[in-house]
């Protein structure tokens, strides 16, 4: 009796029926709380997959910045949040296909892939993949200038979004 | 003698026979340990709580001269348990309009954020929730859960003052959160290592020696994220009623409250475990009990700080509060860290094999880091002090106060005439 | 035991529930959520065929952090200019942002 597949499970379902609710509620402030139990069940699924790192920075990077800006853009907009009217646009079912498509496609495509129920290998003795990690991102002959990139790319956006969001005093 | 030098691991190790002389299997038994432990770890820190608010409160007095709570039990220590029996009997007032589920998870949701922090805090050197590998991440990604319990509780109460005092408490403690981090990088950086556990180990010189101004940064920003005064303007009654728990009452407004007494020593308890060695002392790697008790001790030292800082300091404007972080805590965070790196980079690569000892070695680190640290400090100081005559000035020029408009005087209107 | 296909399961169908909310959605902040969802059943595949078929390598963990940035760098802008242009046209639904159609 293995409990790990059942708190899978559990995470599973309840990402994916949050995840199901962030699409579909009216309000956004609350769909933007249903994103966050979403995040929460895949940093559960992170755990599992024994990268307790990512799992710690999803809640930090996630939950802590991106979803505290996602409630406040909600609240600067406020007038459409009160907006009681369909928040789904006409063509939706025309959406649901497409999403739906693309899922039996996947499918599709992955039942006839063998590598499927591949079983997870144990990690070597001793390794450690978050020193690994960290390595591998200051090392120049591995991904020190994607890291450099994306700390560019992250001041480049704090300041692009602040003059964007500015009001302009005349 | 068992029992007596490490009371907790004794205690678990009869319970995990027991059950197994049950014939529970081991999985089960684990299982069943964890929640134990986890249940116990929770109703100790929240049952701390009530000694801590005595204590505060008795601390309060006796700095205003007077002679605080007195009247149940010996010197009035029993004081919170009244308290608490009519916060427990008080009527629930649901302001109309409220968001219910969010209004009423948003308590719930600030007191967990603080609780799951003493899941990876080392009471002793075998007395500990979890050893978690990135500890230090750990509790930055939950302290991220109390600011979503803010928020929400300010916009699910409909009620203005609500929603502008969280507000206040998300610019406030996000703000807050870049030097706290900044510094808690410092210790990552001497210590080599993210887990706390690891963390306390490295301490055989403690991390204020080797890094004063990092201990400093992280203590006042994370007392900033505890709310307290002096950052206590999220909840300024003056100005914005009582903040974000405006709304709430009766046990929904003792959780905030819970909550907030909570991570106040909460805090100290971090600052004691990454800053003043933790559980290390002398004699604690033998007996536990003792590291408990040095934990303890440095701990309610720091706290009696905390409630010292929040009692002499009156409260900070909003523009001060976010100047003092982003033009000085940041800043002066920002060059410790790199200064830090470096010179241990260097100090380790030249010095690390030219002394007799390991101790030596370590203490000759410490002073390194110490007179850099210092030397930080002091320039940071200098370059505040500059600003701060300069800013003086330019208030303490005589300039007229009211002046009149230089535009010509209206026609006067005739007064209107009442029928 | 939890098998690789599990995973891929999951992330498949937050992906499409992502897509799904990307597509149907009228408010621009909640197609920034679909977006979201999106780029975490992708971190999720990611990490996954890292644990289950290559442990010993750091490509999928590198790739993961990367999106991470990226998805924190998005968010901040997209929504600067949802609030920009809430600020001028007093709305947030994507099909009345029709300025440069004709």
């Amino acid at each position: 009796m293995d409990v790990l597949p059942i708190i899978f499970v559990i995470a599973a379902a309840i990402s994916l029926a949050a995840a199901v609710m962030v699409v579909t509620a009216r309000n956004l402030v609350h769909a933007a709380l249903w994103l966050i139990l979403t995040l929460f069940g895949v940093a559960a699924l992170y755990v599992l997959l024994e990268a307790g790192f990512f799992a710690v920075v999803q809640v930090v990077v996630y939950i802590g910045a991106i979803a505290i800006l996602f409630i406040f853009a909600a609240m600067l907009t406020r007038r459409m949040m009160q907006d009681t009217g369909p928040q789904l646009h006409k063509a939706w079912p025309l959406a649901a296909v497409v999403a739906v498509l693309l899922f039996a496609g996947l499918m599709a495509i992955l039942v006839s892939w063998p590598g499927m129920d591949s079983a997870k290998p144990a990690l070597a003795e001793g390794a450690d993949p978050l020193r690994q990690l960290g390595l591998a991102l200051v090392s120049p002959d591995a991904y020190v200038v994607p890291f450099q990139l994306a700390s560019v790319l992250l001041v480049a956006a704090m300041v692009g979004a602040i003059f964007v969001a500015r009001e302009k005093n005349p | 003698m068992a029992f007596l030098s490490d009371p907790i691991n004794f205690i678990a190790t009869w319970l995990r026979e027991l059950l197994l002389g049950w014939g529970l299997a081991q999985g089960a038994v684990e299982a069943i340990l964890k929640f134990l432990g986890a249940g116990a770890v929770g109703t100790f820190g929240l049952a701390l709580v009530i000694f801590t608010i005595w204590m505060e409160r008795k601390m309060y007095a006796r700095i205003q001269d007077r002679l605080g709570p007195n009247r149940v039990g010996p010197w009035g220590i029993f004081q919170t348990l009244p308290d608490m029996i009519k916060i427990f009997t008080k009527e629930y007032i649901t302001p109309a309009g409220a968001d219910l589920v969010v209004y009423n998870l948003a308590p719930i949701l600030t007191v967990s954020g603080v609780l799951l922090t003493w899941a990876v805090i080392p009471f002793a050197p075998t007395v500990f929730g979890t050893d978690v590998n990135v500890g230090v991440l750990y509790i930055v990604a939950v302290g991220a859960i109390g600011t979503l319990g803010i928020i929400m509780a300010g916009w699910s109460s409909n009620n203005k003052y609500a929603l502008l005092g969280a507000f206040r408490a998300v610019a406030q403690m996000v703000s807050y959160e870049v030097p706290m981090v900044l510094a808690l990088l410092v210790p990552v950086l001497l210590g080599r290592t993210m887990g706390i556990n690891s963390l306390v180990e490295a301490q055989s010189v403690w991390f204020i020696v080797l890094s004063p101004l990092a201990a400093l940064i992280f203590f006042i920003s994370s007392l900033a994220e505890t709310g307290r005064a002096p950052f206590d303007l999220l909840e300024a009654e003056s100005e914005l009623v009582a903040g974000f728990q405006t709304e709430y009452s009766g046990l929904k407004f003792g959780m905030f409250y819970v909550g907030e007494f909570l991570h106040a020593f909460t805090i100290s308890a971090l600052t004691a475990t990454l800053f003043l060695g933790g559980w290390r002392g002398p004699g604690a790697e033998t007996y536990p009990i003792l590291g408990m008790m040095f934990f303890f001790i440095k701990t309610f030292l720091v706290y009696s700080v905390v409630i010292w800082i929040r009692i002499s300091l009156p409260r900070l404007r909003i523009d001060q509060m976010l100047n003092f972080n982003w033009k000085f805590l940041t800043p002066v965070a920002l060059a410790l860290l790199i200064v830090t790196a470096v010179l241990d980079k260097i100090v380790v690569t030249a010095l690390a094999d030219q002394f007799a000892t390991e101790t030596i070695y370590l203490w000759v680190r410490g002073l390194i880091h110490l007179t850099a640290n210092l030397l930080l400090g002091w320039a940071a100081l200098r370059l505040l002090a500059g600003g701060e005559v300069k800013a003086r000035r330019v208030v303490g020029q005589p300039r007229p106060l009211a002046v009149p408009p230089v535009s010509p005087p209206a026609p006067e209107t005739p007064a209107a005439e009442i029928g | 035991m939890i098998p690789l296909s599990w995973y891929l399961i999951f992330a498949a169908a937050l992906f499409s529930i992502g897509l799904f909310g990307v597509l149907a959605r009228k408010n621009a902040v909640a197609i920034l959520l679909g977006v979201e969802l999106m780029l975490n059943a992708a971190n999720i595949n990611l990490l996954a065929f890292w644990r289950y078929r290559a442990p010993e390598g750091v490509a999928g963990q590198a790739f993961a952090l990367i999106v991470f940035a990226v998805a924190a760098a998005e968010v901040a802008v997209g929504l600067a200019l949802i609030i920009s242009i809430y600020r001028r046209r007093k709305s947030v639904i994507a099909d009345e942002m029709n300025l440069l159609k004709w």
